[in-house]
């Protein structure tokens, strides 16, 4: 801590941000502990840290979301009270959500001046907006048809706009939350120039993040954050993932897969001209064609909403479809009595589901009942005709638990009382356990701290090397490319194209996710 | 992170809930002049001081033992019954069908078919809601309401005319002697104890007991209730995990509404011994109250109906020798359903902040 200070005095001018001994608590659990930070001006300044860490917190409180327990925030020098995020506004701070906050059929120009009007009549403040917005864009690349509808842009595009509206407010100090979360790649390069951009301008900006490559690759500065407390400011050059991955951690993570070549046999799932079309009368899935053969991980990248759910969907037997699936040489049912998850489960097909929260657990369950979740027919975990036996699957949880390291091993806590990484090995136990012939993953890290990344990764490779067929689908690259023995990659409801995962690299598949094409400004 | 100890989630908020109603309870009654102590001691000693109090506290307990775990029971797959005073009116329907179908010889033998006959008008009665509801998306709120005036026209149709006795009340033919069921007194004179004769409470109370118990083991202990409760929690895991939505709601439905058809084995043949109109008097209604203040488990069900019995009957005492109006016995129903129903969180954040503090201290 006594080096972040140091950093920011070795500057000429007074640190753009200074927290000093910022605490907070949401009754029993203190997500932030006396954290001091200080960010000199112009510079790019990453956070880093797992789930839970308090980086969210901290910056909620710098925007006015939350009120600290103790601690004073600098802004420019200047001791700053941030009550709210008017104030915070005032004080030059804008904030990019993970989730956006744009009015979806307004235009881009109207989103831009929501809340910053400068009086009764519109056309004044349009005008202005349009003439700034001009001269942003060149300034920055951040070019954004003003008249647009908003629902009308790509996601990257709408990123475009929300930090339009912090410029237009004359931010000067810029918060973006898990950026790149729903970018392409190439749409994440050209966030990433409009970032530098802004620092050649003299803005300053926090990047919160989990991905350590973007830290890496666009920050000056790096703090690591865990359980609440920070770890140290570094500077960028100073570090290495692996060293970030050890401060976040608190201890050496592997953050390679290590695997062997595959080793593939028979088709075990083979889809044909697979189409599907949701409830509001969308096409998703646009004819597809896939196959995944016996121990082999097939990768299925692509940006998320894309139709690579509703493929899963289709799969684990909630979503009907058109076109023909074959599991071990025979059809399954996609549109009639068969197609429901216990039809599926039947066949051999096991789903850890994207969403854990939603679809994977019942959060008020307890982790025994979770386990139960989709098998609860299964005659194990049975007695008779009627009675369900609630002691065997307690046991089975148990042993589940205790070969999966979930923490705490306590069959009988509800499954929100546990961490992401360790709800997603209570999925991943009761899943892979049932020795499925083919098992889904969808997102299998997503929310899930580092230390469990590498367990899980194990996990899936391990089921691999037992010959089973895997199809994994994942909107990281990273982890498509590091666990895959073959890619597929997505873009709306299209197979784009399929690679060696050995013969590919980042690049080219991001252009793939991208739908072929260079990035359309 | 458990928040706090289980038996403060479930014993000690309802107490204190309970406790702040009966405050401003006493404060209402202290406001017209009565003397908020002796209507307490009115209440307890009408409804547990004799004989014939109990009798008519465990009356009214039995219809909302049936009544709240109908309510509970959708509770459970997150369906919101409303209808249970309809499903009970209908369930009488049943009830006396079955009575007055043959000439009884024995209760024994009439009974278990009035409780099919009852609990499968009941059933019947919440079907088609149901059916709207998993198929077509009609909210169950919307119809089981609309469904209770069905009801009660049907009923005042039918005792106005096919069903209707001789006479001027709109009420069916007397049962049969041999559809007559053993009150309390009937059933502990063997024993050698001493029950009031004119105290309504009969067998159906211990059929509520056995029904709450099979709830217990239809909800906790079988893959139907495992299903509804997985449901009931989260739509989308359900689904994931291969469940039927249509089934789960249709199927919980019909054993709601089996369950509050049932209550009209206590009141239609257990007291009434015929068809009468507005026989439920309520009772489905209160039955969403016994059901939220119970926690939609049996055994909260249980001693929520009993408090209820007891705030009916000790009410009625109220406004026999107290002078208290029966408005404001209702008042008091309302404001114990308003404390431990509605104004939950307003006890449930202290109480939990506080067991943080002590937790922290240790």
């Amino acid at each position: 801590m006594n080096s972040a200070i140091d950093t920011g005095r070795q500057e000429t001018a007074a640190p753009a941000i200074e927290l000093r001994g910022i605490s907070k608590a949401f009754g029993p659990v203190q997500a932030n502990k006396d954290i001091s930070i200080s960010v000199a001006k112009g510079a790019i300044h990453g956070i880093v840290g797992e789930n839970g860490a308090g980086k969210s917190t901290l910056m909620s409180i710098l925007y006015g979301f939350y009120k600290a327990d103790a601690g004073e925030i600098h802004i420019s020098g200047q001791k700053t009270a941030i009550p709210d995020s008017q104030a915070a506004i005032r004080a030059g701070i804008g904030m990019v959500h993970q989730h956006f906050k744009l009015v979806e059929n307004f235009s881009v120009l109207e989103n831009v001046i929501l809340g910053a009007e400068d009086g009764p009549l519109l056309r004044p403040s349009l005008t202005k907006a349009r003439k700034i917005l001009t001269e942003l864009a060149a300034e920055y690349e951040l070019n954004v048809d003003p008249d647009e509808i908003v629902e009308n842009l790509s996601v990257g595009h709408q990123q475009r706009v929300e930090i339009l509206k912090a410029l237009y407010r004359h931010a000067d100090i810029l918060i973006l939350d898990e950026p790149t979360g729903v970018l392409t790649p190439a749409e994440a390069d050209h966030l990433f120039r409009i970032l530098r951009n802004l620092k050649n301008e003299g803005k300053t900006v926090i990047l919160i993040t989990h991905k350590l490559r973007e830290i890496m690759d666009v920050t000056d500065t790096v703090s690591v954050m865990r359980r609440g407390e920070m770890k140290g400011t570094i500077k960028t050059v100073d570090t290495s993932p692996e060293d970030l991955a050890e401060r976040m951690v608190g201890r050496k993570v592997l953050l390679q897969v290590d695997k062997a070549p595959a080793t593939p046999g028979e088709n075990v799932l083979e889809i044909n001209n697979l189409s599907v079309i949701d409830d509001q009368g969308v096409q998703r899935v646009k004819g597809i064609s896939l196959n995944v053969r016996a121990g082999e991980i097939l990768g299925i990248a692509g940006v998320s909403g894309n139709g690579q759910s509703e493929l899963l969907e289709v799969l684990g037997g909630y979503q009907t479809a058109t076109g023909t699936i074959s599991v071990n040489g025979q059809e399954i049912d996609l549109t009639g009595k068969f197609s429901d998850g216990q039809s599926r489960r039947n066949r051999g097909i096991a789903h850890v589901p994207e969403d854990r929260h939603r679809e994977g657990l019942i959060l008020d369950f307890s982790a025994w009942e979770n386990t139960a979740l989709g098998y609860h027919n299964a005659p194990e975990y049975n007695k008779g005709a009627l009675l369900m036996d609630n002691a065997a699957i307690k046991a089975d949880t148990e042993a589940k638990m205790e070969r999966f390291d979930v923490r705490p091993p306590n069959p009988r806590l509800a499954a929100k009382n546990f961490s992401g990484g360790n709800q997603q090995k209570i999925v991943l136990a009761r899943e892979i356990e049932r020795n499925p012939d083919l098992l889904m993953i969808g997102q299998p890290t997503r929310g899930v701290d580092i230390g469990a990344i590498e367990f899980i990764h194990q996990q899936i490779v391990a089921l691999r090397d037992q010959g089973k067929a895997i199809l994994l689908v994942s909107v990281e690259l990273e982890e498509i490319l590091s666990l895959s023995d073959r890619v597929a990659v997505m873009f709306d409801g299209n197979i784009m194209g399929e690679r060696q995962a050995s013969e590919t690299n980042e690049k080219e598949l991001g252009l793939l996710m991208a739908g072929m094409n260079e990035e359309a400004n | 992170m458990q928040k706090m100890p289980k038996w403060a989630d479930i014993v000690l908020i309802p107490l204190i809930n309970l406790f702040l109603a009966f405050i401003i309870s006493g404060f209402v009654i202290w406001s017209i002049g009565k003397d908020p102590f002796a209507a307490l001691n009115t209440m307890i000693e009408g409804a547990f001081g004799s004989t014939n109090g109990w009798g008519y506290t465990l009356y009214y307990t039995t219809n909302f033992i049936f009544t709240g775990l109908a309510v509970a029971v959708a509770f459970q797959a997150r369906q919101f019954n409303i209808g249970g005073e309809g499903q009970a009116a209908i369930g009488g329907l049943g009830v006396a069908l079955m009575c007055l179908m043959i000439d009884w010889p024995h209760w024994a033998l009439a009974l278990p078919v009035a409780i099919v006959g009852g609990a499968v008008f009941g059933a019947a009665w919440a079907f088609i809601p149901a059916y709207l509801q998993a198929k077509r998306g009609s909210h169950i709120v919307i119809t089981t309401i609309m469904f209770n005036f069905i009801a009660a026209a049907l009923l005042g149709f039918l005792l106005n005319g096919a069903l209707k006795a001789p006479g001027m009340a709109a009420e069916s033919p007397g049962f049969p002697e041999g559809a007559t069921l053993p009150t309390f007194h009937d059933m502990l004179a063997p024993l050698g104890i001493e029950f009031s004769r004119h105290a309504p409470a009969n067998i159906s109370f211990l059929v509520a007991l056995l029904c709450a118990f099979l709830v217990w083991i239809l909800i906790w202990h079988t893959r139907l209730g495992y299903a509804i409760r997985s449901y009931g929690r989260s739509e989308t895991a359900a689904k994931y995990a291969g469940i039927s939505p249509t089934k789960i709601i249709i199927v919980s439905m019909l054993i709601s509404g089996g369950l509050a058809g049932l209550m009209a084995v206590n009141v239609t043949m257990g007291e009434a011994e015929r068809l009468v109109l507005n026989s439920v008097e309520g009772a489905g209604f209160i039955g969403i109250a016994v059901a939220l203040m119970g926690r939609s488990h049996p055994v909260g069900v249980v001693l929520a109906a009993l408090l209820f019995g007891f705030l009916y009957q000790g009410g009625a005492e109220l406004s026999l020798w107290e002078g208290i109006p029966r408005e404001l016995v209702i008042v008091i129903q309302a404001l114990v359903i308003l404390f431990t129903g509605a104004l939950d969180n307003m006890v449930r954040n202290p109480v939990e902040r506080m067991f943080l503090k002590l937790r922290k201290g240790a």
